[in-house]
């Protein structure tokens, strides 16, 4: 339904560098930052798709292009087979990364006036209802909570009931409760069957709601797929973790793939987990404090970049 | 196609963050009000001591009124602003020594008591021409000035840097993302502001009128329609210094090189009259020289339309120049 071709985007470096990121450098002239360094994607209709990376990896350049906010150097965005218009607007919710509204105004004059410039609009009452806005309906815009004004920045981008969402780093900054609130709002906007299109830097995150995922890093898609298939395609194993001292003497590489030493623990890879636990018991380790988990899209991302997340 | 639907959500918008922000109306109504109470205090009595009598064409003579003391008599090289200021009570008698004829204020009892001692000390010849004029003070001279003073700071900092503020602060991209149109956005913050500035300048007008009872000798037509054209000229300047400013401090250093000079070199606190040729032709290229010319000769002067024309035709122009360019320059970014 959303079809990006090839986008790159170039900023002139500013004096000031100021957000500097890890853009710093990755342009081919001196001053010039690749942002976006030739992305294609495909967002099918009524699926959560996320853009997934460090912090200036090119996500939120990437996402303003799919919204028409930022004008891509080249390449090209089509929404439905055709290039984004003027009605594009009526169809497509936002949610920026970081937005003000004007100030002295109450959370209710500020769905109102959203609300105001479009055709097709929700009733108030549901938006307050379905993002939960009741307790502070005539509190100023500026003297909410972070969940709070991030409850309203949402509900101000389904006032015109999109077919497309974009979120943007929504639930960064705050604290787990409210974050696990918010998964909760946007589980609901798929259900709904509205197309949502997420970036975050939280791989919990993207592993709770997206369907579909690209890596994104130095303006670069560097995998893509759906959650699972990108985990089954890129790992076989399960990790054991055991506490530092249980471990006395070396282990066999088999059935053990690696073990790497985590501060206190160690972190056994193994493709094969009842060999495994077998061979401790006979060797008399102890097992208190053990922890088996499979991989995650975090050590997807380790493994894909070799580095841990940039925050 | 601009709708009026969206126009009118950003003018309510804009409205009440103004109304609802205290430190805007301290801003724009009682510091005016303040500094008019102030200069009507510290210059409102003008107590002379000396009588003043101007002689045309000079005071050079032996007659034994020229040696009268406790008179300061002045040479009136030019007859007709020399009754002028009969009128206004800045001379309290007018001699003119070639026709012998003498100009005295009906309203001033400085003019009576100047007028006795002429009659006893001079020729019965002497024809007497009466005028009258109320004193123009100079709270009466200077409120055109500030009025239009505050006017030119609500302006310019009321619309220029709030729109730098919300380039800076993600506003602007907020609204860019809805099917708002630049044009209806700018649309309402210049009407949001006119009626605003507008407002505040008639309330301290009227209010201070009441107060002080200065002169107003014009129509209120012809004031109103100068400060509304002067209004719009200043707001349409602050559209155009924050169309594509993205900082603050920017803003702000742009908006401080405009009021100053214009602060300084508009007549607002003192005439021009005798300053050097090159400071009165960068005064007339400054919009708010207009607004307080126009306004003081309306009413000081009683000055109708034809007589401001130049001042209204200065301020439409400065206007229409000022929205052309700064809705080809401005960037939602
Ligand atoms: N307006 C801009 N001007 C200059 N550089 C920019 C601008 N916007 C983004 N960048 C740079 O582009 C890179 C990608 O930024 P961004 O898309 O914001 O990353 P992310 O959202 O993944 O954190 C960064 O290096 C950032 O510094
Ligand atoms: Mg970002």
């Amino acid at each position: 339904m959303l079809e990006a071709d090839n986008l790159v985007k170039h900023f002139t470096e500013k004096k000031n560098a100021d957000r500097q990121g890890s853009g710093k450098g990755r342009g081919t002239q001196p001053g010039l930052v690749k942002a976006v360094d030739g992305v294609s994607l495909s967002i099918a209709s009524g699926t959560c798709f996320g853009l997934l990376g460090p912090n200036g990896a090119g996500k939120t350049t990437t996402v303003e292009m799919l919204e028409g906010i930022v004008q891509p150097t080249s390449g090209s965005v089509r929404y439905r087979g055709k290039p984004l218009g003027a009605d594009f607007r009526q169809k497509a919710g936002i949610m920026f990364q970081n937005t003000a509204l004007q100030d002295f105004m109450t959370v209710r004059e500020a769905l109102q006036m959203f609300g105001s410039f479009y055709s097709n609009t929700v009733p108030a009452e549901q938006l307050i209802e379905q993002c939960a806005l009741s307790e502070f309906l005539d509190r100023d815009t500026g003297k909410l909570s972070g969940g709070q004004k991030q409850r309203l920045l949402l509900a101000v981008a389904l006032v015109n009931d999109p077919e497309v969402i974009f979120l943007d780093e929504p639930t960064t900054g705050l604290d787990p409760q409210a974050r696990r609130n918010f998964w909760s709002l946007v589980n609901d906007i798929k259900a709904s069957g509205k197309t949502v299109v997420l970036t975050t830097h939280y791989m919990e995150e993207a592993a709770l709601l997206c369907d579909e995922l690209v890596f994104v890093d130095h303006g670069k898609v560097i995998a893509a797929g759906k959650p699972r298939d990108l985990l089954s395609d890129s790992f076989d194993d399960v990790l054991l973790e055991l506490p530092a001292e249980a471990i006395t003497s070396d282990l066999p590489a088999q059935p053990f793939h690696s073990a790497t030493l985590h501060g206190q623990t160690v972190e056994i890879s193994t493709r094969d987990i009842n060999a495994s636990i077998q061979y401790l018991l006979e060797h008399n380790v102890s097992l208190s404090g053990m922890q088996v988990r499979s991989r995650s899209l975090e050590d997807l991302f380790i493994e894909l970049t070799g580095k841990d997340l940039r925050s | 196609m601009m709708s009026v639907t969206h126009f009118l959500a950003v003018l309510r918008a804009r409205n009440r963050e103004f109304l609802r922000d205290r430190s805007s109306w301290a801003w724009n109504i009682i510091f005016p009000l303040l500094l008019i109470g102030g200069l009507a205090v510290m210059f409102g009595n003008d107590n002379r001591t000396m009588f003043k009598v101007g002689v045309y064409p000079d005071a050079q003579g032996a007659d034994q009124f020229l040696q009268t003391r406790h008179i300061k008599f002045v040479d009136s090289t030019e007859l007709q602003a020399a009754i002028t200021r009969v009128e206004r009570h800045q001379l309290d008698l007018l001699l003119d020594r070639q026709q012998k004829r003498y100009w005295v204020n009906d309203t001033s009892p400085n003019g009576y008591l100047v007028e006795r001692i002429l009659a006893g000390s001079s020729a019965p010849d002497i024809e007497r021409q009466q005028v009258s004029g109320r004193q123009v003070r100079y709270v009466d001279w200077v409120v055109p000035g500030i009025l239009g003073l505050n006017m030119m700071f609500s302006c310019l900092f009321g619309v220029g840097y709030v729109i730098v503020r919300y380039r800076k602060s993600g506003v602007l991209k907020r609204l860019k993302a809805t099917p708002l149109a630049a044009l209806e956005f700018l649309a309402a913050q210049v009407v949001s502001r006119l009626w605003l500035v507008m407002a505040i300048t008639l309330s301290v007008f009227f209010v201070t009128h009441w107060i002080l009872d200065f002169t107003m000798h014009g129509s209120y037509f012809t004031l109103i329609l100068v400060l509304t054209l002067g209004a719009i000229a200043l707001i349409n300047m602050g559209l155009l210094v924050a169309a594509r400013t993205a900082s603050e401090e920017l803003a702000g250093g742009l908006l401080n090189l405009f009021t100053w000079p214009m602060m300084i070199m508009s007549g607002v606190w003192f005439s021009l009259e005798g300053a050097h040729p090159l400071v009165q032709m960068a005064s007339k290229a400054l919009p708010l020289t207009h607004v307080v010319e126009g306004a003081r000769s309306i009413m000081i002067d009683g000055a109708t339309i034809l007589d401001v024309g130049w001042n209204i035709v200065y301020l439409v122009i400065f206007a229409i120049g000022c929205v052309l360019l700064g809705a080809k320059l401005f960037r939602w970014e």
